[in-house]
């Protein structure tokens, strides 16, 4: 039954109108050299060319592997980075066009929550003091203790907590505070880098739970980056996959598990170890060979033939593959691949040796 | 390798960092059990839990001022714990061998690779020149890493983390070790070089017939590798069993907790998480009843009157005056 209510309501969500939708963003970092006249010897592409909607009041889930560029993505949409190309739409106003004091109370709607908890928080200023900091700055009136009480109380802390400092709390906690911070101007998007992937495992359902509670309640956005795709998979209505600056699959969160397309998508699903012995010992496993390559120096055709246990002879090395739709599947649900539906069919199949088979050995007897 | 004896037999490990003008922390507290040939081991628990202070009493490891360390490590007919230093070290690089979380803490930083792996095998398996050289360059393809005659002249910082992992791996395998301990091996890596890095080390102690002792707190990671697991909180093993045992029934609130806890990637969506209140920094001290009474549901007034004692039941370990049965366990999924 709860299936079905979240699988419907994730429909909704997926179905009604976009506040946020990036077009062609890139994001070059310049690499420099020379000593006396510094000129551009290359760059970083961080953020290559990435399309993403994110229908209002839904949770977009951003996956992929350490260096691929979701930061970079999620700060270059609130505009804490620069973007070298492309456009960011923000419930119908081109965010790039704005600057000064209309950007300024543009970023009141948008609001971001970090992974280091304790980073992210002045140690000297007492709770009260950081969580009432934004308020201040974009000159909200009206009584900040009371607001401030308010807050706490709508992440799960007591109102004794104002007075404390970062330092005397958990992580869990202080992620905690963190949150009362970012809603605090009561934003409509907030971008969550790796919100939880500091935390003890026994916190991080906890944090969890407090976002889908806020979402609830206080009707908001989100932007969930992580690399977990377990976390990510509970979290959100649509998943984007983003691998070396592009994203490679985006689906809503039950198709995209139910039926990876990408080949990079069920290489990283099947690394994702399950608390289960019964489940691991049946699994077949998609190995990758290496690592990421370089974003300073991509690989030319589809960003991810390097390592793709299905290469092809022809198109992989030359031709970068577009996010599309695939017959059979919801148009929600897109992939960059060319062989995408003989994939699916099973007429490719992957390179033996990136496939480890389940291990037939029992159990030794204890 | 079933019934055969123990290759580590850890017996009442206790380590206690004592400071000058605070309080002494007791980090390992009464932590007992086995690792037998062949066999791998998980050690599971959440920060603090006292995993990496286990692994580094076993090894040696730890500072000698402001430490105490207490009970017995047997490894064939030698206590670990009264060897001598020399004694000790040669062990540790011929049949122990160890892997930690952060590659870069264990090479030297402006050695290439080639020469931290060549040095090794000079010293534990006397091969000397061209030889050691080949024999390195063996090690590095047999880890997994791609052109390795290249690699062996490249400096760690040069290599990605999971490449300088390998090579740590390659280190650790030098000296054929017949127990490896490997602390949070994967812990920084991606996911996908997770599955290689643990591949690796499954076909490792699948040729080579070595133990395995894997520090982790991924429960994912102790499922699809361990055939025993211990559960640590707070330092001491609140429950052991074997892996499908432990997963297909946890009998400790702590355990089951966790589980409930981790959203899993085959769970329907929807599917609401139970987290444990509180943080592991709200403990008890043992001393004083169950570590773990101020975040368990199942707690009852005995449970704070004093430590609860280890005991066997049904083939499995438990430190537990309330443990959950198998009622419990389902509805908390
Ligand atoms: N300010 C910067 N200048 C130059 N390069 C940068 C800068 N910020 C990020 N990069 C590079 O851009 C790439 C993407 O980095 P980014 O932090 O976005 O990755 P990520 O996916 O968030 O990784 P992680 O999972 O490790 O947080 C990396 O190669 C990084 O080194
Ligand atoms: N050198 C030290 N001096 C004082 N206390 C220490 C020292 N090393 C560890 N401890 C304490 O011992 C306890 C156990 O630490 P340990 O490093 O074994 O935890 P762990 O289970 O490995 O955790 P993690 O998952 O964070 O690695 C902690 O409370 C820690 O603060
Ligand atoms: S386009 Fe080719 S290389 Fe890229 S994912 Fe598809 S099969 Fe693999
Ligand atoms: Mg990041
Ligand atoms: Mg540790």
């Amino acid at each position: 039954m709860n299936d079905q209510t979240s699988a419907a309501s994730a429909e909704k969500r997926a179905s009604s109108d976009g506040l946020l939708s990036v077009r062609g963003l890139e994001v070059h970092f310049p690499i420099r050299s020379g000593i006396i006249i510094e000129r551009q010897v290359g760059a970083v592409k961080a953020v290559d060319g990435v399309d993403l909607d994110i229908p209002r009041g839904a949770t977009v889930g951003l996956v992929g592997e350490s260096g691929c560029g979701k930061s970079t993505l999620g700060r270059a949409i609130l505009r804490l980075v620069e973007p070298t190309a492309g456009t960011v739409t923000f419930d119908g106003t081109d965010l790039g066009a704005l600057a000064g004091e209309e950007l300024r109370r543009m970023r009141r709607q948008l609001q971001m929550v970090f992974q280091d908890p304790m980073a992210s928080l002045d140690p000297r200023q007492n709770v009260q003091s950081v969580i009432s900091e934004p308020l201040r700055a974009h000159g909200v009136g009206g009584d900040h203790r009371a607001r401030v009480r308010e807050l706490l109380d709508l992440v799960g802390l007591p109102a004794s907590a104002a007075n404390r400092y970062p330092h005397e709390f958990s992580g869990g906690q202080r992620q905690r505070i963190g949150i009362a911070r970012a809603i605090a101007l009561e934003p409509q998007l907030i971008v969550a880098d790796e919100p939880v992937s500091a935390l003890d495992v026994s916190i991080q359902a906890q944090v969890v739970n407090l976002l889908e509670e806020l979402q609830d309640r206080l009707g908001l956005t989100y932007l969930v980056i992580a690399h977990d795709l377990a976390v990510v998979r509970h979290i959100a209505d649509i998943v984007a996959v983003m691998y070396l600056g592009g994203l490679v699959e985006q689906a809503p969160s039950d198709d995209l598990y139910a039926t990876p397309l990408h080949p990079y998508t069920k290489a990283l699903m099947s690394a994702v170890p399950i608390p289960d012995p019964a489940v691991e010992d049946a699994r077949q496993r998609i190995l990758l060979q290496g690592d990421l390559p370089s974003p300073a120096d991509p690989p030319p055709g589809c960003r991810f033939h390097t390592r793709c246990p299905f290469r092809q002879p022809t198109r992989c090395a030359d031709e970068r593959p577009a996010l599309r739709t695939v017959a059979g599947h919801p148009a929600t649900h897109r992939v960059a691949c060319h062989w995408a539906e003989d994939i699916e069919a099973g007429r490719i199949q992957p390179a033996a040796e990136a496939v480890i088979e389940p291990d037939p050995a029992p159990d030794p007897a204890t | 390798m079933t019934n055969s004896e123990p290759l580590l037999d850890v017996r009442d490990l206790s380590v206690t960092f004592t400071r000058k003008g605070g309080p002494s922390v007791r980090a390992v507290d009464g932590v007992s059990f086995t690792v037998r040939p062949g066999e791998t081991v998980g050690l599971v628990g959440e920060s603090g839990s006292g995993k990496s202070v286990t692994s580094l009493a076993v090894m040696g490891l730890l500072p000698r001022r402001g430490v105490q360390v207490g009970g017995q490590v047997a490894f064939d007919d030698d206590d670990l714990l009264t060897l001598p230093r020399d004694r000790m070290r040669d062990i540790r690089g011929r049949d122990i061998a160890m892997v930690f979380q952060d590659p870069m803490s264990s090479l030297n930083p402006v050695v290439p690779i080639g020469i931290q792996v060549t040095e090794v095998l000079e010293r534990h398996q006397d091969l000397k020149g061209d030889t050691a050289r080949a024999a390195a360059e063996d090690l590095l393809s047999r880890v997994g890493i791609p052109d390795p005659a290249r690699r062996l002249k490249e400096y760690p910082h040069q290599l990605s983390g999971g490449m300088r992992q390998r090579a740590l791996i390659a280190m650790a395998l030098a000296c054929r070790p017949r127990l490896l301990i490997a602390d949070e091996p994967t812990t920084a890596l991606d996911v996908t070089i997770q599955a290689q890095i643990i591949e690796l080390l499954k076909e490792l102690v699948q040729d080579t017939g070595a133990s395995l002792v894997m520090i982790t707190h991924d429960l994912g990671v102790v499922a699809g590798l361990c055939d025993t697991v211990h559960v640590m909180y707070s330092g001491r093993i609140v429950e052991s069993a074997g892996r499908r045992e432990l997963f297909a029934q946890p009998r400790h609130p702590y355990t089951g907790g966790l589980l409930a806890s981790v959203p899993r990637l085959d769970a329907p969506r929807g599917a609401p998480l139970h987290p444990i209140p509180g943080s592991p920094t709200d403990v008890l001290r043992w001393s004083r009843g169950c570590a773990f009474a101020p975040r368990c549901p199942n707690r009852i007034e005995p449970c704070t009157d004093g430590p609860p004692p280890l005991e066997s039941i049904g083939g499995r370990s438990l430190r537990c005056l309330n443990p959950l049965t198998e009622t419990e366990e389902v509805a908390t999924r």
